[in-house]
C-alpha cells in the first residue's frame, strides 16, 4: 500500500500526498474483505445504492422542467414527456425508479431477516437502514404528490389526515404540514422543496453512514458467522475475498441483470398494470371528485392495509405506526444466539415465513378496496404480522442455539 | 371537535370510497367489450384522427396534442394534414383546442366537456370503447333523449347518433334481496335491438368507435410507439453487457476457492 504511495512519482504521487485516493481506495474495496459466499441477496445493497443515484440523476433533469404549484405541475408534467426531447424516457425512468427502489429495499430488508444481519454488532447500521426507509417513504409520498394528479391530490388527503388523529396537536399538525386548510399551492410548493432538497440531502448523509457503520463491522453473510474470527496469516479473514475485484464484477452482473428488468418495464409496461403509476393519476387533482377506490402506491399499501384493518381510526394509525416503529426493536427482540436462519429451528423459520406471508397479504389487500371480506383478512394478516414481533423473542430464544459450522459454506464454481 | 371531524373525514376517504367500488362491482355487465384497437396500426390512427376531428373536436379538446405533431407521428402528409385536419383559422403548431367556447359549455350541458388528451390512460382504451357503442334511446332523459350503459346519467348528446343510429335498450326485471332482507326489484340490461337507423351498420360503426379509440390511445402517450422500439435495443444492448460481465466475473471468480 504505502510502497505504491511512496516510490511512484509523478502526478500520482503528487496527488495521493495532497488527496488520499489510492489510500481510499485500499481501504474501502481492495483491502476490504467480504464473506466470500455471498448470494443472489447480496445483489440488493448495491443495487439500493444504484437506484438512489439513478433517482438522483433523473430526478436532476425533471426538475428542469417541472414547475412546482397547484395551477403549473400538471401541465408541466405533460409539457416535459410529449414535448422534451428525450424527458418522455427520464421522466418515466423517475417515476418507475420509485418502485423499483423500493422492490429492491424490501428485498435489502428480507436479507436481513433471513440472516440476522440486524443483530449484533450490527444494531446501529440497522438503525440507520431503517432511517433511510423511513426518510424514503416520506421522499417517495411527496414526490407522488407533487404532479397532482388526482390521486396524488386524495392519497395526500388521506395520508396527510393520518396525522389529523394524534390527540391535542393533530388538527393544528395538519394544518402545519399543508401550510393551508386544504392541500394547495403552499403545500405542492413545499413538498418540492423536501422532496429535491432536504430528503436527497437527509438520504444521502444516511447512506454514507450506513457505509460507515458496514465498514465498521463487516458484512454478514448466509450462515451469519463472523469472519473476523478466523483471521488467516496476513491477518485478513480466512473466508473473505477484497470487496474489489470479486465483488464489484460481481455486482455488475447484478447491475446487469436488474437494468434488464427495469428497461423491460420502462419501455413495455411503464404502468405496470396500475400498480406502479395507477390510472386516477392521469386525471388532474380535483377537489370534488373522489377516485373510485384510493389506494396509495403498492409500497405503502401493508400499512394502509394495517390502518384500514381497524374500525377505529385513532387505533388504526397507532397500530399503523406501530406496524413500522416495530423494525427498529427487531435486534433486541431477536434473543437467539445464532443469527442465520440456516441454522435455527423450524419455529423460528415458520414465525418468519407467516411474516412474509402477512406482509405480502397485506400488501395486497391495501390495493384492494375495503371490502367486509378483506377487511377480516387484514384483520387475521395484522394479527400474524404484530404475532411475529411479540413471539420472536420467545422463539429465537428457544430453537436459535444448534450448533453452526467454523468456516462459512463455499462451493467453489 | 375539530379533531373528531378530522377523524371522520379520514374514515369516510378510506372506507366509504370502498364501499360505492363494491357496489358497482357487483353488477358484471356483460354487455361490456374489449376494444381490441391495436396503436401500431397507422391506418386506423389515421381514420381515428379524422374521426375525432369531425365529430369530437366541436367539444372536446386534446390540449397536449399539436395538429403538426399528430401529423407527424401518424404519417399524414403536411398538405393533407392543414387541408383535412387542422381547423381553419389554427396553425399546424397549435394546440388541439375545441371550438366551443368554455363559459358556454359548461351552461349548455351541465359541464364542460373534459379534455380528452389523456382520458385512454385514466379511463382507459375498453372504457371509452363501450361508452361510445353503448348510447340508447332514454325518453326519461329530458335533456339529451339518451342514455349510456358505460356512464349513466351522461351530459353528453348522441353526437354520433346519424353514424350508429339510436339503438333501443331492451331491460328485463330482477328480483333480489336487499341489504334490509326485503326484495327489491331491479331493471338489468339484456340487450340492445335497432331504433332509429343511422349510416353505418353495427359492424362498421364497432370499427369506427374502435380507430377513434386507437386514437385517442396514441393521444394520451404519443412516444408509445417509438418506446417499443426502441425498448427492444435496450434490452437486447443490457443482456449482451449482463452476458460478458458474468463472464468476466466468472474468469476472476475461480481463484476463489
Amino acid at each position: 500500500m504505502s510502497a505504491v504511495i511512496e516510490g511512484k512519482g509523478g502526478f500520482r504521487a503528487w496527488l495521493n500526498k495532497r488527496l488520499p485516493v489510492d489510500q481510499f481506495v485500499e481501504d474501502q474495496l481492495t483491502g476490504y474483505y467480504a464473506p466470500k459466499n455471498f448470494n443472489i441477496w447480496y445483489f440488493f445493497g448495491s443495487l439500493a445504492l444504484l437506484m438512489f443515484v439513478m433517482q438522483i440523476v433523473t430526478g436532476i433533469f425533471v426538475t428542469m422542467h417541472f414547475k412546482p404549484g397547484e395551477a403549473t405541475a400538471w401541465n408541466s408534467v405533460q409539457y416535459m414527456v410529449r414535448e422534451v426531447q428525450g424527458m418522455w424516457l427520464i421522466q418515466t425512468m423517475h417515476a418507475v425508479g420509485a418502485s423499483f427502489f423500493f422492490i429492491v429495499v424490501y428485498l435489502h430488508m428480507a436479507r436481513a431477516f433471513l440472516y440476522g444481519s440486524y443483530k449484533a454488532p450490527r444494531e446501529v447500521l440497522w438503525l440507520i437502514g431503517m432511517l433511510i426507509y423511513l426518510a424514503l417513504m416520506a421522499e417517495a409520498f411527496m414526490g407522488y404528490v407533487l404532479p397532482n394528479g388526482n390521486m396524488s391530490y386524495w392519497g395526500a388527503q388521506v395520508i396527510i389526515n393520518i396525522f389529523g388523529t394524534i390527540p391535542g396537536i393533530g388538527e393544528a399538525l395538519v394544518e402545519w404540514i399543508r401550510g393551508d386548510y386544504g392541500i394547495g399551492d403552499a403545500t405542492l410548493n413545499r413538498f418540492f422543496s423536501l422532496h429535491v432538497v432536504a430528503l436527497p440531502f437527509l438520504i444521502a448523509l444516511l447512506v454514507g453512514l450506513h457505509l460507515v457503520a458496514l465498514r465498521q463491522v463487516g458484512s454478514n453473510n448466509p450462515d451469519g458467522i463472523e469472519i473476523k474470527e478466523k483471521l488467516g496469516p496476513n491477518g485478513k479473514p480466512l473466508d473473505g475475498i477484497p470487496f474489489h475485484p470479486y465483488y464489484t464484477l460481481k455486482d455488475i452482473v447484478g447491475v446487469g441483470l436488474f437494468l434488464t428488468l427495469f428497461a423491460i418495464v420502462v419501455f413495455f409496461v411503464p404502468t405496470f398494470g396500475g400498480l406502479f403509476m395507477e390510472s386516477p393519476n392521469f386525471e388532474p387533482a380535483n377537489p370534488v371528485s373522489t377516485p373510485e377506490h384510493i389506494a396509495p402506491v403498492w409500497y405503502f399499501t401493508p400499512y394502509y392495509a394495517i390502518l384500514r384493518a381497524v374500525p377505529d381510526q385513532r387505533i388504526g394509525a397507532l397500530l399503523m405506526a406501530l406496524s413500522i416503529a416495530a423494525f427498529m426493536f427487531l435486534p433486541w427482540l431477536d434473543r437467539a444466539k445464532n443469527k442465520s436462519m440456516r441454522y435455527r429451528g423450524l419455529a423460528s423459520k415458520l414465525l418468519l415465513a407467516m411474516f412474509f406471508v402477512a406482509f405480502l397479504v397485506l400488501m395486497w389487500l391495501g390495493l384492494k378496496p375495503a371490502d367486509p371480506i378483506y377487511v377480516t383478512l387484514a384483520r387475521i394478516c395484522t394479527a400474524m404480522y404484530f404475532g411475529f414481533f411479540i413471539l420472536l423473542p420467545f422463539v429465537s430464544k428457544a430453537d436459535g442455539n444448534g450448533p453452526v459450522p467454523e468456516r462459512v459454506t463455499y462451493h467453489a464454481h | 371537535m375539530l379533531i373528531n371531524a378530522r377523524v371522520a373525514i379520514l374514515f369516510a376517504l378510506v372506507f366509504s370510497a370502498g364501499a360505492v367500488q363494491a357496489n358497482e362491482g357487483g353488477h358484471a355487465a356483460g354487455w361490456q367489450r374489449e376494444a381490441e384497437n391495436e396503436v401500431a396500426n397507422l391506418a386506423s390512427l389515421q381514420r381515428g384522427a379524422r374521426n375525432f376531428m369531425a365529430y369530437c373536436s366541436g367539444c372536446h379538446s386534446l390540449k397536449f396534442v399539436r395538429y403538426s405533431r399528430m401529423c407527424e407521428d401518424l404519417t399524414i402528409p403536411e398538405d393533407r394534414c392543414l387541408a383535412l385536419l387542422v381547423r381553419p383559422g389554427d396553425k399546424a403548431v397549435d394546440y388541439i383546442q375545441s371550438s366551443m367556447p368554455a363559459g358556454d359549455a359548461a351552461e349548455w350541458f351541465g359541464k364542460a366537456p373534459p379534455d380528452l388528451s389523456l382520458v385512454a390512460r385514466s379511463r382507459g382504451t375498453d372504457w371509452i370503447f363501450n361508452f361510445l357503442t353503448t348510447f340508447y334511446a332514454d325518453p326519461t332523459s329530458r335533456q339529451t333523449g339518451v342514455n349510456n350503459l358505460q356512464l349513466p346519467g351522461t351530459a353528453m348528446p348522441h353526437v354520433l347518433a346519424s353514424v350508429q343510429g339510436v339503438q333501443n335498450a331492451v331491460w328485463t326485471n330482477v328480483e333480489h334481496q336487499g341489504e334490509d332482507g326485503s326484495m327489491l326489484v331491479t331493471r338489468e340490461f339484456k340487450s340492445f335491438e335497432p331504433g332509429v337507423v343511422g349510416s353505418m351498420n353495427s359492424a362498421q360503426y364497432d370499427e369506427f368507435a374502435r380507430d377513434t379509440v386507437n386514437f385517442l390511445a396514441y393521444a394520451g402517450d404519443p412516444t408509445q410507439l417509438k418506446r417499443e422500439s426502441m425498448g427492444v435495443w435496450v434490452v437486447l444492448f443490457l443482456l449482451m453487457f449482463t452476458g460478458i460481465a458474468y463472464l468476466l466475473k466468472k474468469e476472476y471468480w475461480k481463484d476463489v476457492r
